[in-house]
Parts: C-alpha cells; structure tokens; sequence
C-alpha cells in the first residue's frame, strides 16, 4: 500500500526539515526556482529560527512515522542570536539523547548550516540523507 | 470533528504549480478535512480576480481560516494578510503554503510523488490554521524624530538627509570633532576628492539645518523604549570630567560609528622596524609632504606594500579576521599612483595574495602597472620577511608565485602594511544597543540583500563600515538607505508589530529563570502571578525568536504562531499520506 511502504527498494524515507524565514528557507526556495530535485518525501517547516526547535517535537515526528529531521540551521548568520548554532547543536543533541533512550538509532537526526543561497549544499544534504536513512531502514517498527 | 470554517485555495500559478502537481485531485482530497468548508482551485491567486472571489467566499461563507497554497511565502504572506483584513477575517488566522519553490519546482520530474506531497503539505497547513487565534498586530505611534550615532562621513550625510524630509536629528559623535576617518584623508579616489573639504562641507551643511542638534564629545549610553518611541541617554563629557546627561525621545536610531584601523602587533611584518608603515599612517605622510614623497627630509625611493595585513587571517590564529576588508587594495593602489604622480622615479612593489580591485577601480590597477608599479605575488602559508638592515634601509625577502617561487630581495625605505578594518571596540554601545554583531565582530543586517541595513532590533538601523568594512562611497549609499528606511517608518506616524511573540503560561511556570538568562534581549522577567514567581515576556522587547522556548523545563513557553500544539498538528498533517482519509 502506498505510505507504507517497508524495507527493501520501495522504502522512500520521510524526511522533516526544520528551517528558519530568513536564511535556510531561501535557500530551499532556491533550489526549487533552481528545478534542483530532491526526493518530494522531504518536507520543510519553517521558523523565525532554529534555537526555537523543540528537542521533543523531533521525538515526536519520529514517533509518528518520520523516518529522520534535518536542522537547516543559520549557523553563524542568524540575525537573532549570535550563539544560535551552539544553541541548536545542543537542541540536535538533546533531539538524539531523546530518540536513543527510546529506542531509535540517534543518527535520524541530522544537523548543518544552509545559508540563503545553499540550494546545492540543500539538495546534497537530502540526497545524502534520504540514502542513509534508506539503509538504516524504516524508523516505526511493526 | 472540527468546528472551524476554513477556505483553502490552490493556486496554478499559472502552470508553474498546476503543471507538475495535479491541483484537481489535491482540491478533492483537502476538501474532505475537517474544517474546510470551502476548497478551489484558482489559476492565479494573487490576481485581483481571486482575491476578489476569496473575499466573497470569506464573507458569504463566514470563514474563519484562510490557506492559501501558492508560492513562497517570502511572495506573498502580505498580500493575502491585507486580503483577509479586507474581508474581515483576522490575518493572523491565514497560512500560506508553499507549494511552488518546495514543491511543483523541485520535484519536477516525480508528477505523483509532488501531488501527494502538495496534499501533505497542505493537510499541515490546514492543521496549522485551526489551531490560529485572532492576533493584533501591535500599534505604535511614532515620534518624528531620529538619532544619528557616530560624525563621521555616513552620519553627517545621514542627518542632514533625515533633515531634509522634515525629520529632527539628534547627532552624537563621541569624539571631539566631527569628520572622522574621512576628515584626516587628502585625496581619495575615484574622484580625486579630497577628504577634508569634503568633510568641511557637510559639516557648514548641518549647520545650517535647525532641526538638526548636534553633540561632540557625547555618546549613547543607554536605551529604552521601542520602534517608534526610543528613550535615548545621551552623555556629554564636558571640561573637567564634568558629564552632563540628555534625554532624547527618538523613533528611530541609526548607528553608524565606523570603524578601526587594523594595528599590527609588534614585529608583525616588522611592524615596529623605523620606517614600516600602516596605510592610514602611510597615507598621512603622504598628505604631508608637498611634492616628492620624504621621509625625515630624504627621498622615498623604494616603497612595499605588502596587502592583506589583518584581512583574511588563517583559522588557528586566536579571533583571526577572517574576512576581506576590500577598500584596502583600492586604497594601496591609489596611494602608489599618487606616489608616482609625485615622483615618477620612485620604484614601488606591491606584494599581494590576490588583487581585489573590484568593479571600476579595476582601471586604478591598470593605471598604476603603466606608472610602473610591479606586482609581486606571495603564498598564504610564506608570507613575506621584514627586516631591519644596517644601512637604514628596510629588507623584504618573498618568494613570488608569479615567477614560479624565485625568492626575490627588496631593499626598502618604506615598508606599507596595507592593512583593513576592524569593528570598532565600543563595547558600551553594544551593550546599550543590545545589537547583534556576526562572526567577524562587525553588526549583523537582518539580511544582506533584502533588509541591509534594518537590524533585529526594530527601528535600529545600521550603515557604513560599523556593518563591514565599505568604502566612502558605499558607505554613503548604505547610510542613505538608512534614511529611507528610517524616514519609512516616522513619516507614516505609526508602526505595526508582529504579534508573533512568546507567551508564558503561568500556571505552567515554576520560576527557574532559565529562560531569562537565554534571552539576550532582556524581554523575559520575574513577574508575579497570584502570589506566585513566573516569567514575563516584555512585549516591546521580545524578537519573536522563540530561543526561550526549548530551555524551559516544564514547557511553560509557546511561541504564537509556532506554538507546540501547531507544530505536532503540522508534524501530523505531513505524515498523513496520499488520498488517505481521517481515520
């Protein structure tokens, strides 16, 4: 059935991506005026900014039947605050504190700056991601 | 089952949506949600023709949600905001899907794979919707006055623009004169301008402008208050050590305090050797001296420059600049010209990493090989070797990549260390202004193309080389765009605030403080609720960041707009596949 596809070739990973107004969401938005593909899997929420994700809501769309999240951080360009990407490094390791102590492989959760015109770096980073998590395998189980 | 009544639209975008996603099917799945009472394809919904059909629909359907899913929101999120206030409806109760740049563009090739995607996205945004509360934006009336921090060349065009558009200015310069860098510069290029008359000149025009008051020996130590309505402090350091200070009540404040010259530390390129020069103690020398270029009465004959001094420092250094300052090639080639316009035997060799005369100053590059200059190029991991000779001169050893690595041996008289542009040390105005600074130390812009000059404090803005380092002329246009955007805002007579701010339940709230010590705004406080501590938030103050937000131990902190039941009901929506129905 579709949406429940398991292991094996058929299985195409859910991927969350948190991104923020400013700095990575243009840079998502590039790579789609760009026509760059990545898998339509991905989804992308966006937010004023990273430091504002919640480590839990990352447990909870894994919960639910995201296979893995992508942080689409500022890193060191978001307008708000100057120690945003040690702010979200915690958040993303909290996120993986979270997701092993209930039993799923912490590498579900990935992290890395996208600027406003990383549409390449963006599409890499799904590509690669959307692979590894393939191997990895559905993260629901049963 | 949902007792909300919300109207979705999905746009064709005139085929850049409709030719990749099939819009039919994903109006036929959402209509079905809970909650949507009307769901339409619509082939352009920023047209007036839509626009007009929604707000029928809203009004005739009573809606009390609106999605549209269109293109990105960065388009068009205030477009269908004042489309909703027009019906009726509270904008703040509208979400725009982005359907077009995360969605029909990128998956071009995958007709089905974006279809079900669009319908996923969407499902989100609808969960998102019903879960929105009428907001006010906040309303504030603003005072037609500005102030203008720093005398240098950006803040005195600054005033006397604001001036000019019937704005009063108060203009702060810390020190004793107003004219800064510029003021102490001979001729500049491109024009051949000459910095003190250029200086001298906007002076006598502030000077003749009533509505601007001006301060020396003055600078901003505290600030209050809001977009529209700042209390500044202003401290004048009188004779005696006397300080006197003035309240000013201002809308809008513009920072434009420049910068510093990057100093050398000692022995650094031989940084302290008798005759080794940084360019701005260069350039005064060469101000000085009328004619031939002398130096303790004799004859220049033999000049290096060696660039990129302080710019573009390696990574292991402790706080290296990392940067490119960008005005100094222009400003050594330049110098070298006028050198050899001065004495055209003098011999002059540049050692460069690489050559940043950028746009038009392309052509001073080209002027100063044909006046002879010769151009030597240097690795970034062997960088030339200063040293002090017997015989007075100065000896510059380097290798040039440009020769294939011949080591070459320059006897000098003077040695320029072309160097760049530090942020200013004023920690006392950062700490007043509460303004972000970026990696290499210089304020942060909100955004460098789009918003250049605003900051994330509201109604703060920044221009000149405090932003990174510009030349006079870039400084002056980004000053300019300062006024604008200033004047933007105090002309209208009030301003409007995103009410998409923290909020704090208190009955949540056990008062641990960790959400105040994260706040670098100051907008969290200790506050009392029935007898009880709980945390604050400071409407004025708060960005809408929502950093508070996960540091807070009993989840006490929700972000409007991005609250956490939102954000799980969102989660939901995406994950809930193709055509399948609410179970």
């Amino acid at each position: 059935m579709a949406g429940q596809a398991g292991e094996g070739k058929d299985f195409l990973p859910k991927i969350l991506v948190f991104s923020t107004h400013n700095i990575s969401d243009p840079g998502i938005d590039l790579a789609g005026s760009s026509h760059m593909h990545y898998p339509p899997t991905v989804v992308v929420a966006s937010m004023p900014c990273s430091s504002g994700i919640k480590p839990g809501w990352i447990l909870y769309a894994v919960e639910r039947g995201f296979d893995g999240v992508f942080l689409a951080t500022d890193g060191e360009e978001c307008a708000f605050l100057p120690d945003c990407a040690e702010r979200t490094a915690q958040i993303a390791r909290k996120a993986q504190e979270l997701l092993s102590q209930n039993g799923y492989d912490p590498q579900r959760v990935r992290m890395s700056a996208v600027c406003s015109v990383c549409a390449e770096p963006f599409t890499n980073h799904m590509k690669e991601f959307s692979e590894a998590l393939r191997k990895l395998g559905p993260a629901r189980k049963g | 089952m949902s007792d909300r009544r919300m109207g979705v639209y999905i746009c064709h975008c005139g085929g850049n949506i409709s030719d990749y996603v099939d819009v039919e099917r994903v109006r036929q799945t959402i209509v079905n949600e809970p909650g949507v009472v009307v769901a339409k394809t619509v082939v352009s919904a920023c047209s007036d023709d839509s626009q007009q059909q929604m707000i029928q629909d809203i009004r005739e359907q009573n809606l009390d949600g609106l999605v549209v899913a269109s293109c990105s929101p960065k388009l068009h999120t205030f477009t269908f905001r004042s489309l909703a206030r027009r019906a009726g409806l509270n904008p703040y109760r509208y979400t725009q899907v982005n359907v077009r740049e995360q969605c029909s563009w990128t998956h071009t090739d995958d007709r089905e794979g974006a279809t079900k995607k669009a319908i996923r996205l969407i499902r989100a945004g609808i969960a998102r919707t019903g879960l929105t509360e009428p907001l006010e934006p906040i309303r504030i009336d603003t005072v037609p006055q500005a102030l203008v921090v720093g005398g240098g060349i950006a803040g005195l065009r600054a005033a006397i623009g604001l001036a000019d558009i019937g704005i009063s200015v108060f203009l702060v310069e810390k020190s004793a004169a107003f004219g800064g860098w510029v003021s102490r510069f001979g001729e500049m290029y491109p024009h051949g301008k000459n910095g003190r008359q250029l200086i001298t000149k906007l002076i006598d025009e502030v000077k003749k402008r009533k509505n601007i008051t001006s301060f020396t020996n003055a600078e901003l130590v505290e600030k209050s208050g809001s977009i529209g309505n700042f209390n500044a402090k202003i401290r004048v350091n009188g004779k005696g050590g006397k300080k006197d200070d003035i309240n000013v009540n201002v809308g809008s404040i513009i920072i434009a305090t420049g910068f510093d010259a990057y100093q050398p530390g000692e022995g650094e390129y031989g940084y302290g050797v008798d005759g080794v020069f940084t360019l701005p103690e260069f350039k005064e020398l060469l101000d000085k001296s009328k004619g031939v270029p002398v130096r303790n009465g004799k004859e220049i004959k033999d000049i290096v420059y060696v660039y990129c001094v302080g710019s573009r420092q390696p990574e292991d250094l402790e706080n290296p600049n990392r940067y490119c300052s960008r005005y100094c090639c222009n400003a050594a080639v330049h110098s070298s010209i006028l050198v050899s316009e001065r004495n055209p035997k003098a011999r002059q060799y540049h050692l460069i990493r690489d050559m940043r005369t950028y746009g038009k100053y392309e052509l001073l590059y080209g002027e100063s090989r044909e006046r002879g200059s010769t151009y030597l190029r240097f690795g970034d991991d062997d960088p030339p070797v200063v040293e002090k000779c017997s015989d007075g001169k100065i000896k510059v050893t380097v290798k040039d990549l440009l020769t294939f690595g011949e080591e070459m041996e320059i006897k000098a008289d003077v040695v320029v260390l072309v160097t760049g542009m530090v942020p200013k040390k004023n920690e006392e105005l950062v700490g007043a202004l509460k303004l972000p600074v970026g990696r290499d130390r210089f304020y942060n812009e909100i955004h460098p193309k789009l918003r250049p000059v605003e900051t994330v404090v509201d109604g703060v803005f920044i221009c000149g080389a405090c932003q990174g380092p510009k030349n006079s002329s870039e400084t002056v246009a980004s000053a300019l765009a300062a006024v604008t955007q200033s004047a933007s805002i105090l002309k209208k007579g009030y301003v409007e605030l995103d009410p998409l701010m923290a909020v704090v339940y208190p009955e949540l709230c056990q008062w641990c403080g960790e959400c105040e010590k994260v706040c670098p705004y100051s907008a969290i406080e200790k506050s009392g609720d029935q007898g009880r501590e709980v945390a604050r938030i400071n409407k004025a103050g708060c960005k809408g960041c929502g950093g508070c937000v996960p540091v807070c131990p009993r989840d006490a902190i929700d972000l409007k707009g991005y609250t956490d039941a939102q954000m799980k009901a969102m989660i939901d929506g995406y994950l809930r596949d193709g055509d399948t129905p609410l179970s």
